[in-house]
């Protein structure tokens, strides 16, 4: 048995793409959950639906952005919903990005799909604080141009000196499309950080991450400073259901931000 | 725990009293029963309900009920069913939600009072078993409120075994036959030339609370508490099974990638029959439930098991798709990746997996064989090693 | 397979001294083509600024865009190759400037040097895995809403 969640408010629900909303939540009450830390997790529930984990793609006081893609029920559940609508919120779950590990240099944000969106906080937390950290690069890949997410953003990071500096690449470009084609690992070339004291932020689909993590331990990253989010199956995030297990590690607890260093031998063996 | 620990006699008027008096105190008795050809966990309105008279004799994938001529009331082995049912049941209702008049939600966590439970003859492997859950559902960051509140109100009795079954391993789990820790309550059937008796060592303050309240007598260093000790330690030598005496944890970490695993694959039915009569095996599903009005909607836990397909569903199939690794995941999860998640191994030896599993797959043999196989593997890359 | 397959990651120093020798500084205005299909391939590149964009043409169809190609990367790897014909079309969409090869005389360094000729063609040979593995990942479809393309 677990806390019940808590009644928030959608304040903005903002098409992203197709098939992905972005929902700004704040809580219908005197009182919200705990503060969340960029890379945590909140499960969110949809009246009627059920209830999925979500991490964060803003963070901006007790008013929470969550960007969801509409894969299953509950996550068609949320994309419906209009601003006044309420959902349920238990969190923050789970380990975060760190990003204050990070401090003193440069950083290397890598993003596939809809995988930018947890990233973005600490895309956030850096800016907030220019002096702390070394160069701040933000690789995106996608599918096609429209299937970007938080398109304006990145259009404005892209063509301008940065911070960030801000490299975008599809699979498939669209006609008018200017931005670069290829993958993701592509886009390393082009980045700007020193691999001796770098530390990297990755989330994408897993083969994505796989390629991306041993490019950069072979461009001389340590492992421990690659940090990737892993996504399974979860029912609580309180370490209770057992669904999450990836070997000895439970995401919901020990995840789902982990060093490559914990997380290599572990994608490397099928069906763990 | 503080005070000090008695040692006494009970007989079967003891017994009986015990029961009664748990019943007087306001706490639901569970305990062993004969019911539909298995002694089975169930509540107790007396302690003629108990299996007198009734031994077990199991095997891998067979389990059969025998009358006994002495009339022992604990000469049984574990059954289909643990504690677990009762601490962390098959299903709970996690909370509900309710859409209020101005277009809110306002969401109610289940307070419903939790039974006070008071549970009569825990093998020590189910102690153990026990206490691994407590360390899973309690011990970490958050704490599962209801199973704390059933756990911290519960009573346990435990009974000693003195009659290992056929797939017994306790002792070589190190949790077994005898009663070391957590309990109120420990008792040692004794059947010979001094009677029918039951030798009670008290665990706890309300232990000893509780013994005062019974007729009991004090227990006779030789004549009880040895030959509690010898019926104990004549169990330790007879037990059907043991685990291979290894490193379980390495071995299972560099067992990943083992041949052994498609060798079970083709045996396991991924029943999931061994999750369920596990005594650790915590994994749970939540279910949302509306009613016809759609203002209500209720979230429920129930068991799940790692064998169901849906259990690692990602929105593009699941993780776990072949029983390879369906089985992987439940051995090594047991005997290896536990000790990472929660500092202990999984497995008690209490033996219910190999009873109930209907192909009757034996978790010793398959960690032996597992053993053997990387054995061979070490072997023959040193040969080749020596070869260079 | 990793992506470090510029210029200076890929090719041991001395060996890179020895091509950039015989290269030539050129410069592409935006919309300007490197090469087109089907044609001899008797010239590459490495890109030092700019964006080149490798295109196929489709009857009926825009050019599609197979792979853009940024700073250190080579452009064109037919030139090493028999019967020496571009598979691809190449277009500068940003102002580029490169070095530009003449492959009959990098085909005779490699000839005449065998461990020159080595070294270039393990590096041509790690650009031509690279992109192989990326255009596999690609077919993946791995940013779709169900991973593979496919559901099982």
């Amino acid at each position: 048995m677990t806390c019940a969640p808590v009644p928030y408010r959608v304040v903005r629900a903002r098409t992203e793409t197709a098939d992905t909303v972005s929902l700004t939540v704040a809580p219908a009450g005197p009182s919200g959950l705990p503060p969340f830390a960029p890379g945590q997790f909140a499960m969110v529930h949809a009246f009627g639906a059920g209830e999925i984990p979500l991490s964060t793609s803003c963070i901006d006081g007790p008013e929470l952005t969550h960007t969801v893609r509409a894969v299953g029920a509950v996550s068609a559940a949320l994309c419906r919903l209009r601003t006044g609508d309420r959902v349920g919120m238990r969190g923050p779950f789970g380990t975060g990005w760190e990003v204050d590990r990070a401090v003193g240099g440069d950083l290397l944000v890598v993003a596939g799909g809809i995988g930018l969106a947890p990233l973005l906080p600490v895309v956030d937390a850096a800016r907030a604080a220019p002096h702390a950290y070394g160069r701040l690069n933000l690789l995106v890949g996608a599918r096609a141009p429209a299937d970007l997410l938080h398109a304006h953003r990145l259009c404005t990071w892209a063509t301008s000196p940065g911070p960030p500096h801000c490299l975008v690449t599809v699979d498939r470009p669209a006609p008018g499309w200017r931005g670069r084609v290829g993958v993701v690992t592509s886009l390393l070339n082009g980045a700007r950080f020193d691999p001796g004291n770098t530390t990297a932020f990755v989330c994408g689909p897993e083969v994505m991450i796989r390629a991306l993590a041993r490019d950069l331990v072979h461009r001389g990253l340590p492992p421990h400073r690659v940090r990737v989010s892993l996504e399974r199956t979860m029912h609580c995030g309180t370490g209770h259901c057992g669904h999450c297990q990836l070997g000895g590690v439970l995401l919901c607890r020990d995840g789902p931000v982990t060093g490559w260093d914990r997380a290599a031998p572990l994608l490397s063996v099928r069906e763990l | 725990m503080t005070g000090s620990r008695t040692t006494a006699v009970l007989d079967r008027d003891g017994l009986d009293a015990l029961v009664g008096t748990l019943r007087a105190l306001g706490r639901t008795v569970v305990g062993p029963t004969v019911r539909d050809g298995a002694v089975v966990l169930a509540e107790l309105s007396s302690a003629d309900e108990l299996p007198f008279g009734w031994g077990t004799r199991v095997e891998a994938g067979r389990y059969r009920l025998e009358p006994r001529a002495d009339g022992a009331a604990f000469a049984h082995t574990t059954g289909p069913h643990s504690w677990k049912a009762f601490l962390h049941p098959q299903r709970e209702r996690l909370w509900s939600a309710d859409r209020t008049a101005d277009g809110g939600l306002s969401y109610t966590e289940e307070d419903a009072p939790q039974p006070s439970y008071a549970f009569l003859g825990v093998r020590a492997c189910d102690l153990r078993a026990i206490a691994i859950q407590d360390r899973v559902l309690t011990g970490g960051r958050y704490e599962d409120r209801g199973y704390r509140e059933r756990r911290t109100g519960a009573f346990l009795v435990a009974a000693e075994c003195t009659e290992p079954g056929g797939t017994c391993f306790c002792a070589s789990m190190g949790s077994g036959p005898a009663a070391e820790a957590g309990f109120d309550l420990a008792l040692t059937e004794l059947l010979d030339a001094d009677g029918h008796r039951f030798v009670v060592r008290t665990g706890s303050d309300a232990g000893e609370d509780v013994l005062a309240r019974l007729p009991h007598r004090a227990a006779d260093p030789r004549a009880d508490t040895a030959a509690a000790r010898d019926a104990v330690a004549g169990a330790r030598e007879r037990m059907g099974r043991a685990m291979p005496p290894v490193d379980l944890q390495a071995l299972m970490g560099a067992s990943l990638e083992a041949e052994r695993w498609d060798d079970v694959a083709a045996r396991c039915l991924t029943c999931g029959n061994c999750t369920m009569v596990c005594p650790t095996c915590f994994c749970t599903t939540t279910e949302e439930v509306t009613d016809l009005t759609g203002d209500h909607a209720e979230r429920w836990q129930r068991w799940d098991s790692c064998f169901d397909l849906d259990f690692t569903h990602l929105p593009g199939g699941p993780v776990r798709a072949s029983a390879r690794s369906r089985y992987r995941q439940w051995l090594t999860h047991k005997l290896s990746t536990w000790y990472e998640q929660f500092g202990s191994s999984g497995c008690v030896g209490c033996g219910r997996c190999i009873t109930w599993c209907p192909v009757a797959i034996d978790i010793t043999e398959e960690a032996a064989a597992l053993h053997d196989e990387l054995a061979d593997r070490l072997r023959r890359q040193e040969r080749t090693e020596q070869e260079r | 397979m990793t992506s470090t397959t510029t210029l200076a990651a890929a090719l041991p120093a001395e060996h890179r001294a020895r091509l950039l020798e015989a290269a030539h500084e050129v410069s592409f205005p935006v919309g300007s083509r490197l090469f087109e299909e089907g044609r001899h391939a008797d010239r590459f590149w490495i890109v030092r600024s700019g964006t080149v964009t490798l295109d196929l043409h489709i009857p009926g169809r825009r050019a599609a865009v197979i792979e853009s190609l940024g700073h250190g990367e080579l452009v064109g790897w037919s030139w090493h190759f028999p019967p020496y014909v571009w598979q691809l079309g190449a277009e500068a969409t940003s102002p580029v400037r490169a070095w530009e090869f003449d492959a009959r005389t990098v085909r005779a360094m490699c000839a005449d040097d065998a461990e020159f000729g080595r070294a270039v063609a393990v590096w041509v040979g790690r650009v031509v895995a690279h992109r192989l593995h990326s255009a596999r990942i690609r077919l993946l479809d791995l940013y779709a809403p169900y991973g593979s393309g496919s559901r099982r």
